[in-house]
């Protein structure tokens, strides 16, 4: 158990800047393991079986593999199935009548259009919140190390699109520090900005601080202080149509757990 | 090919060839040799490799061997383009696009005339065609002599040293041959350089050509004048061409014999390996076997097939001796032909013709 | 197959009474019509289901948006952009595929069709690899001649180009191929180089299959969406073709983008419709 425990959390911890981080994560993610899957054993051990549909915003993919991997673990027969996409597109699949059992979503908006339709069973609840970084060339070539200074006129900066997530989180931030921006790009989604810079096709984008965490050394992330006002909330729910409510709720709680905070965390997330 | 024609002069001015190309199992070799002024026809079946020999001359099928001479100049490795050959192709490749005086004047442009020089000499080749009406128009708008009149002044307009024809008159109904043929004949008579045509007709062959060479397995069988041709055929083929019943055989006195038949009588004395040869109209046909015929030459016959040839019959005979014959339909009728039917076949040994092989 | 709406199976219905009886007339065969009448609806109803979504009260608002216009105008000048780039290499490229006798064509020949297989995304991205700022190619296009092509209105051009161009090479060598080779020999014949001789008599004579190529090119172009925000990214009036504009206004407004598709579809077919117009008229 604990062996088994310690392989699984080696990849989501790939690159933390902290050993020590680690082996905190390490204790308590095995302590915590067995608060959270004691509750849904308790509920019935032989009783969660079948596919778990989740669909999840990309920059979730990382981290909700990993606890995907940990629910198969402690659910022996349960599959979990993950489609990643933008927010915005999944919402439109699931009104569309995509057979899903969980979305877990990058912004309220996006949740809102589900919520909306009558798609999700209750009230969806805030699970992890990111906030934007800058991310620029290895190195930081440019010695950018504040929103203001993306406005020099020879840097290539993408931005995402004001009617993705988050775009509108950027803009927010732009407006709290009274900063305008002309990007040489509006990118459709956060990683296609963030592939702009991992390609050195542009200088910088700002783009969520698990996205810099997640490309490795590809990417510089330079902190700015108006990312605190645009902080953007990741809603989760169960979906009204979910053809195995029992699984996906006991998904939900992983998600929600010590164990699947820590793993969030721990690709960049903040605590809600 | 031991015969002598006035091209094999110490001049070096005409076309001395000898073409050589491989193309799989075909092998063409063809020796040729054309004075200015002569017009040659390359005469053989389908399939002979004359019009491989006209591609090889034109530059539009590489060489494997032999040589290519021009007015003394070798031609072997120039490019089509850069040979002073005109050709006029079968079905004439009138550019769908141009007018008929834009199509003559391409020539002349892509030697570097103006547009303007150009069209002048184009207008002027095409009224010495009596073309001048119709310079306007798109070739779909011609009528097939007029096409064929129009990819002649083309070929002309880049003044070549041999203009090369391939079945000029293959592409035309019956009645426009006719007119066309002669209009042609009177074209190739005045042009002053080298002209090969290609053919498989032996009456394009002889009237437009001065001299034949007839070609088959990519070989020349026999070359000469149409007479000459016409006169002493060398292979069936040939012989079927002019119209002959050709026999080959050995020779003694009037006497002479083919390896598979009844011997020949002839007026001609020769020994030796001959060509025996005479023309269906020769030849009587009697339902009955004739008494008091003075004919040397009697066989036995059966009418394999009849067909009719102009305002006569033409039969297709087997039995002794293979040959055909021509009868009017009168004689025809009265001797109450039809396949299958046995007739005794006379030749009068004056109207054969024995030459030695 | 099944219908989505009730209007389309309506429709069906009545076409079902109505070619049987033409059939028995015109002798059209039914194992022929019924599969092409079904393909006829699959290809028409989603256009039809698009009419009729059309937000047609708001329509003229937010068609008179500068950014459409905008939009519409960059989408119409880059795909005639990427359409002249596509003539001007691709008629010679299929010249040399239908012409040319040269070891490993048939590799070649495959190799011009893989942007039609290759996902416009992973296009873009290996357009990117190629000519971007830090590309194989790019980097000396910068370094040499100062030129950067991502996030520029070339770009958008050369990314349509790359998706486009298979289309019409295609569609001139098929033509080329076609077309009587010996038109060329009797050029040569009347002292015309290869290059005369297309120039002056394979060019003309191919001409409405280069057209239907360009055609065909034109309208890839103009749908582009992949490689386009992969590679030119999305500037509005710079790099925001329609498509683009469409994908983003669909995050967060259906209708918009219904009615901006509209637009889109609307001069397509205008100019696909005078195009054939023009040629009837020439054949």
């Amino acid at each position: 158990m604990t062996t088994r425990t310690v392989r699984r959390i080696r990849r989501p911890l790939q690159g933390a800047a902290v050993a020590a981080a680690a082996l905190l994560a390490l204790s308590a993610c095995s302590s915590s393991g067995s608060d959270s899957s004691a509750k849904p054993d308790s509920s019935g051990s032989g009783k969660l079986s079948g596919e778990v549909t989740v669909f999840a915003a990309a920059s979730l993919k990382e981290s909700f593999t990993t606890l995907g991997e940990r629910f198969e673990k402690k659910h022996p027969g349960t599959k979990v199935t993950f489609s990643f996409g933008g927010s915005d597109s999944l919402a439109a699949s699931i009104t569309g009548g995509a057979p899903a059992d969980v979305f877990a979503s990058a912004s309220p908006k996006t949740m809102k259009i589900v919520t909306d339709a009558g798609d999700a069973s209750g009230a969806p609840v805030t699970f992890v919140r990111n906030e934007l970084e800058i991310a620029t060339l290895p190195g930081n070539p440019h010695k950018v190390s504040s929103l203001e200074d993306l406005a020099a006129p020879d840097l290539k900066v993408v931005l995402c699109d004001k009617e993705v997530p988050c775009g509108a989180a950027t803009q927010k931030a732009l407006d709290a520090g009274g900063l305008k921006l002309t990007p040489v790009s509006y990118e459709q989604d956060v990683k296609a900005a963030l592939t702009k810079v991992e390609l050195k096709e542009a200088d910088a984008a700002v783009v969520y601080k698990t996205d810099v965490r997640a490309a490795g050394d590809k990417v510089e992330g330079v902190r700015f202080p108006e990312s605190a006002d645009a902080v953007n909330d990741y809603p989760i729910a169960l979906l009204k149509d979910a053809p195995n409510t029992e699984a996906a709720k006991a998904f939900i709680a992983l998600v929600r757990s010590a164990e699947g905070q820590k793993v969030l965390s721990g690709a960049g997330f903040l605590k809600p | 090919m031991t015969e002598t024609h006035p091209a094999t002069g110490p001049s070096t001015d005409g076309l001395d060839a000898r073409l050589v190309v491989d193309r799989g199992d075909f092998r063409l070799d063809v020796a040729l040799t054309v004075a200015p002024g002569e017009v040659v026809a390359l005469l053989g079946p389908n399939g002979a490799g004359k019009t491989t020999a006209l591609r090889a001359l034109a530059g539009l099928a590489p060489l494997s061997g032999g040589h290519l001479r021009l007015d003394g100049t070798g031609l072997d490795r120039t490019p089509p383009e850069a040979r002073p050959v005109g050709v006029v192709f079968q079905d004439y490749l009138l550019f769908p696009h141009l007018t008929a005086l834009d199509n003559v004047a391409f020539g002349p442009r892509c030697q570097g005339a103006t547009k303007a020089e150009a069209r002048a000499q184009a207008a002027q080749w095409l009224d010495r065609l009596g073309l001048a009406a119709h310079s306007g128009v798109k070739p779909r708008r011609l009528s097939g002599g007029q096409a064929q009149r129009v990819a002649l002044a083309r070929a002309l307009a880049t003044r070549p040293r041999l203009l090369l024809l391939d079945e000029p008159l293959a592409a035309l109904d019956a009645r426009t041959r006719l007119e066309v043929r002669a209009r042609l004949r009177r074209h190739l008579a005045a042009f002053e350089a080298v002209a090969v045509l290609v053919t498989h007709d032996p009456l394009d062959a002889m009237v437009l050509a001065d001299r034949l060479v007839v070609v088959e397995h990519g070989r020349v069988v026999q070359e000469g004048t149409p007479a000459d041709i016409a006169r002493h055929p060398r292979t069936d083929y040939i012989a079927r061409l002019v119209g002959l019943n050709l026999y080959r055989g050995e020779a003694d006195g009037h006497t002479v014999r083919p390896a598979d038949g009844p011997p020949l009588t002839t007026t001609e004395v020769l020994s030796g390996p001959v060509f025996v040869a005479f023309p269906p109209s020769a030849v009587t046909l009697h339902r009955d076997r004739p008494s008091g015929s003075s004919a040397r030459n009697l066989w036995r016959c059966e009418v394999a097939g009849l067909e009719t040839h102009g305002d006569q019959i033409r039969a297709d005979l087997t039995g002794e001796l293979p040959l055909t014959a021509d009868l009017t339909t009168v004689a025809a009728a009265e001797l109450g032909l039809h396949p299958g039917a046995e007739v005794w076949a006379t030749v009068k040994a004056a109207q054969t013709h024995a030459y030695p092989v | 197959m099944t219908l989505p709406a009730d209007q389309p199976r309506a429709a069906a219905d009545t076409l079902r009474g109505g070619p049987r009886r033409r059939s028995a007339r015109t002798g059209v065969p039914l194992p022929l019509l019924i599969p092409a009448l079904t393909g006829l609806a699959f290809l028409i109803v989603p256009l039809i289901a698009l009419l009729v979504r059309t937000p047609w009260h708001s329509l003229p608002e937010q068609l008179t948006s500068a950014d459409v216009w905008q939009a519409l105008r960059l989408s119409l000048v880059s795909a005639t952009a990427a359409t002249a780039v596509c003539l001007v290499f691709g008629v010679p490229l299929a010249w040399l595929l239908a012409r040319v006798d040269f070891p490993g064509r048939g590799l070649v020949r495959a190799l011009v069709t893989l942007p039609l297989v290759l996902p416009p995304v992973v296009g873009g991205v290996a357009l990117l690899m190629a000519l971007g700022r830090n590309g194989i190619v790019g980097q000396w296009l910068d370094a040499w001649f100062g030129i950067t092509l991502p996030f520029t209105t070339a770009g958008v051009v050369i990314a349509e180009a790359f998706v486009a161009m298979p289309f019409l090479v295609i569609s001139v060598e098929g033509t080329l191929r076609a077309a009587d080779p010996r038109y060329e020999e009797a050029a040569a014949t009347l002292g015309a180089s290869r290059f005369t001789a297309f120039r002056r008599v394979t060019l003309p004579l191919i001409a409405p299959g280069i057209a239907a190529g360009a055609v065909l090119a034109w309208a890839r172009a103009l749908g582009e969406f992949g490689a386009t925000i992969t590679f030119a990214g999305n500037f509005p009036g710079r790099t925001q073709t329609m498509p683009l504009a469409v994908y983003l206004a669909l995050q967060s407004d259906p209708e918009a983008a219904i009615a901006l598709s509209l637009v889109l579809l609307a001069v397509s077919i205008a100019v696909l419709a005078g195009l054939r117009d023009r040629w009837m008229r020439a054949g």
